[in-house]
């Protein structure tokens, strides 16, 4: 039994060394999470607009389910999409199921809702304040939206940052729909899992410590973009 | 020009014809039970700078909001003659700069006044003469001084060449030098036939620069007079007690 600290050194030889396995998985991590979180903003930065400028019936109940959707745990986000995919579900033929695919359906869901809720508190903040001042200069609709996604953006990244930092961390959600296949579908959560329970801790340990290094370079990101906020007087 | 040859015309109704001059006719505003704006009445000069007098709350602010369309009065309203339609500019009480350079804030004003693309830069040109702001135009907005602030959120409503300008106690806060370059701003805006409504506490200011005064209470607009005719024999009661200090709100 290889003591903890072996098992340490074997997983930064792993990460310095650029093992094959190491770098597929955590490639795959980033294909699906990036992927997932671009669709996730296609759909949630007009969603969030739309709840934060549109005044229509039933946008308050709706504001409170999207940020209800914020917390929603992700294996029942990969129940859902399970069922949804399974042979005899609504989208069984397309048979995503046990395919990369299916995993970026999965995080997909689960980040849309951050993204909405965060893109609508920042967008509706900014309407606040921005209101009056933008229909007095002539502004439509169209032109108010515009204006407040342009001047909303660095917040609007944080949101997307946000999203990125919880699909990569999921296991739930990817566990079920992927089924952590070898080589198809294993990602750096499923896999240290995995890993971790059959012992092999090397490996485990060399993708826990890319995931946090990534989570780290994330936040500084975040940090920076702040900043940036503050150069340009955004705050 | 009246014309010179005498016709014969029909009865018609009387239809409103196109004012001269901006009418205010029975504005009502209410908000949860409380009549903020309770029948105001006034027209105003065509030209030049009225004044917009009365004390804390009386309804000056939201009488130039309803004014500038942002909110619909519960009844009344407000006949605006038709060259001036959709050429009202506002500043208000507390400016909102976007985010965004002292230029980029009247770029952005140009493009929401559907200015032409090719227009826009040697406008943003003579804006920034115009509020002496031409070294400040690369900086934040939201980081220039109160004076600045102000007058950049003065250049920016004048972007789209407004013939009605309306600008809520613009002066306020500001030391006299700020005062005096805003007050010049005012003076040259008007020389340019752009009418003037200024909201102010500043009796000295409406002496410096008013053409006429309209003195609002309790959402009640009491009187309406010549700029000295006000200063010096103020006919409403309220507005006596208003200049003397001795206002019972
Ligand atoms: N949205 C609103 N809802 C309820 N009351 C309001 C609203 N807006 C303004 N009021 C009230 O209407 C009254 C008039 O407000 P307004 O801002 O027009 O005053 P003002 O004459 O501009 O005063 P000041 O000299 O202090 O700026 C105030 O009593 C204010 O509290
Ligand atoms: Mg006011």
């Amino acid at each position: 039994m290889p003591t903890l600290s072996d098992s340490f050194l074997t997983a930064l030889g792993l990460i310095v060394s650029g093992d094959a396995d190491l770098i597929e998985i955590v490639a795959l991590s980033l294909r699906v999470s990036l992927t997932a979180v671009l669709l996730a903003a296609l759909i949630g930065l007009p969603l969030g607009a739309v709840l934060a400028v549109v005044r229509f019936p039933g946008r308050g109940l709706l504001i409170v389910v999207v940020n209800a959707l914020m917390g929603l745990p992700p294996v029942v986000v990969g129940l859902v999409v399970y069922l949804t995919f399974s042979a005899s579900g609504p989208l069984g033929v397309l048979e995503f199921l046990y395919t990369p695919a299916a995993m970026i359906v999965a995080q997909t869901v689960l980040v849309t809702p951050i993204i909405a809720a965060l893109a609508r508190s920042t967008l509706a903040d900014l309407l606040g304040e921005y209101d009056e001042t933008l229909r007095v200069l002539g502004a439509n609709r169209f032109d108010v939206v515009a204006t407040l996604l342009w001047d909303g953006r660095f917040s609007l990244a944080t949101a997307l940052l946000a999203g990125l930092g919880r699909a990569l961390a999921e296991v739930g959600a990817v566990m079920l729909v992927g089924g952590n296949i070898d080589h198809v579908t294993r990602v750096m959560t499923t896999a240290i899992a995995l890993e971790t329970s059959r012992g092999a801790l090397p490996l485990a340990l060399g993708l826990g410590i890319v995931l946090l290094l990534i989570t780290l370079v994330l936040n500084a990101v975040v940090l920076g973009v702040r900043n940036r906020m503050e150069a340009h007087a955004h705050a | 020009m009246p014309d010179p040859t005498p016709r014969v015309i029909p009865f018609q109704p009387p239809r409103p014809a196109d004012p001269p001059a901006l009418r205010i006719e029975g504005l009502c505003l209410s908000r949860s039970g409380a009549a903020l704006l309770n029948g105001v009445e006034m027209t105003l000069s065509p030209g030049g700078v009225t004044a917009l007098l009365g004390p804390n709350g009386a309804g000056k602010s939201l009488l130039l909001r309803v004014i500038a369309g942002l909110i619909a009065p519960d009844a009344g309203r407000v006949i605006v003659p038709r060259a001036m339609q959709g050429r009202i500019g506002l500043v208000l009480q507390r400016p909102v700069l976007l985010r965004r350079s002292v230029a980029a804030n009247l770029r952005h004003a140009l493009a929401l006044a559907r200015v032409p693309r090719r227009h826009r830069a040697p406008r943003v040109g003579e804006l920034l003469a115009l509020g002496n702001l031409e070294a400040l135009a690369d900086r934040p907005a939201r980081r220039l001084s109160g004076g600045e602030q102000q007058r950049l959120a003065i250049i920016r409503a004048l972007a789209a060449n407004p013939l009605l300008l309306m600008l809520d106690e613009p002066t306020a806060h500001l030391d006299p030098q700020a005062t005096h370059a805003i007050e010049a701003l005012v003076a040259r805006v008007t020389e340019g036939g752009t009418k003037v409504i200024l909201v102010t506490h500043d009796t000295g200011q409406v002496q410096r620069l008013a053409d006429e005064v309209a003195f609002l209470h309790q959402g009640r607009c009491h009187e309406i007079a010549g700029k000295s005719a006000f200063l010096t024999h103020p006919e409403s009661a309220a507005a006596r007690a208003y200049l003397t200090g001795k206002l019972l709100l």
